[in-house]
């Protein structure tokens, strides 16, 4: 399996990313966000980061950078793109995932373990995931999943909730939901749930000796899938 | 030709710092304020000596670029 992460300037989970994809049997490409061309690939990843700063708006200088345009064509052809935290951003900012991610409710940046309650498993990211709930990583000050009142309803019609902010058990409600999130969204798919954006970061917890072992399952599981 | 630009976010959406710098308004002393709400304002220099024109390119970046329409409105104050 061939994947590609793209490196803005800024980007600083890139190499995470990389060694993240590569330890689950990944044959991983790091592309510079100036290149015009995608190698082939079966998985494209917009890592997590600060690109250009967070200036504007967060992700959206890196949305119009020159790779973009080859990363949305590829995702419209139905090209599996991933985007984690700031390439959560990045997929909004683009038009290719509804919606924006707002500065967390209570301003603070956040940097914890959280669970997260996969919602759906109907798709080739989360699909034979034996588990319920994840335990992933955060770490941002704008992930405060907001979107229209017609998008929620479309989102929700759809069944494109990736991943709600949960506890251990699976529960979802206010106490859970680190940032103000819209229904405690912590991830969502586009409607034909080949991309996917979200803020937790899978990469953080492959390593049981320094962190957790969700993001091996995930990680594991997805290469699995993409067979 | 200098053409402003203020992006505000729209009514309906939570603007947190506006509500702190209110707060903070309001412990130093200033009363009788009713909201506060941040935006951002640019100025743009461009090339272009037709008012119209001028206009309708600042436009095209405000939607493609300057503003993110989910959240945010735009006023383009008029050249001078």
């Amino acid at each position: 399996m061939n994947s590609s992460v793209i490196t803005f300037p800024g980007s600083n989970c890139d190499r995470d990313m990389n060694v993240a994809l590569k330890k689950f049997g990944f044959k991983n490409k790091m592309i510079w966000h100036n290149d015009t061309e995608l190698p082939k690939s079966d998985l494209v990843v917009l890592p997590g980061g600060f690109s250009y700063g967070d200036y504007l708006r967060c992700g959206s200088m890196a949305s119009k950078s020159k790779i973009m345009q080859s990363v949305i064509n590829f995702a419209k052809g139905g090209g599996k793109v991933m985007g984690i935290c700031n390439g959560f951003q990045i997929l909004v900012e683009s038009g290719l995932l509804p919606g924006v991610l707002l500065r967390n409710k209570y301003l603070e940046f956040i940097c914890k373990n959280i669970f997260v309650k996969v919602n759906d498993k109907e798709n080739l990211y989360f699909k034979n995931i034996k588990k319920n709930t994840l335990e992933f990583h955060i770490a941002h000050n704008e992930g405060n999943y907001f979107c229209s009142k017609e998008q929620i309803k479309e989102i929700d019609n759809n069944n494109q909730v990736a991943l709600y902010y949960s506890d251990a058990n699976g529960t979802v409600n206010e106490n859970t939901n680190p940032n103000g999130s819209i229904k405690n969204i912590a991830g969502i798919f586009n409607n034909k749930k080949n991309v996917l954006g979200m803020m937790p970061h899978p990469e953080r917890m492959i390593d049981p000796d320094l962190s957790g072992e969700d993001g091996s399952i995930f990680f594991e599981n997805l290469i699995n899938n993409l067979k | 030709m200098k053409i402003l630009v203020v992006v505000t976010l729209k009514k309906d959406v939570l603007d947190p710092q506006g509500k702190v710098i209110h707060q903070t308004l309001d412990g130093m002393g200033f009363e009788n304020i009713n909201e506060v709400r941040q935006g951002k304002y640019f100025e743009i220099d461009i090339n272009e000596s037709d008012k119209k024109k001028a206009k309708e390119k600042v436009e095209e970046m405000c939607n493609k670029l300057l503003a993110n329409l989910v959240i945010e409105d735009y006023k383009i104050i008029e050249p001078q």
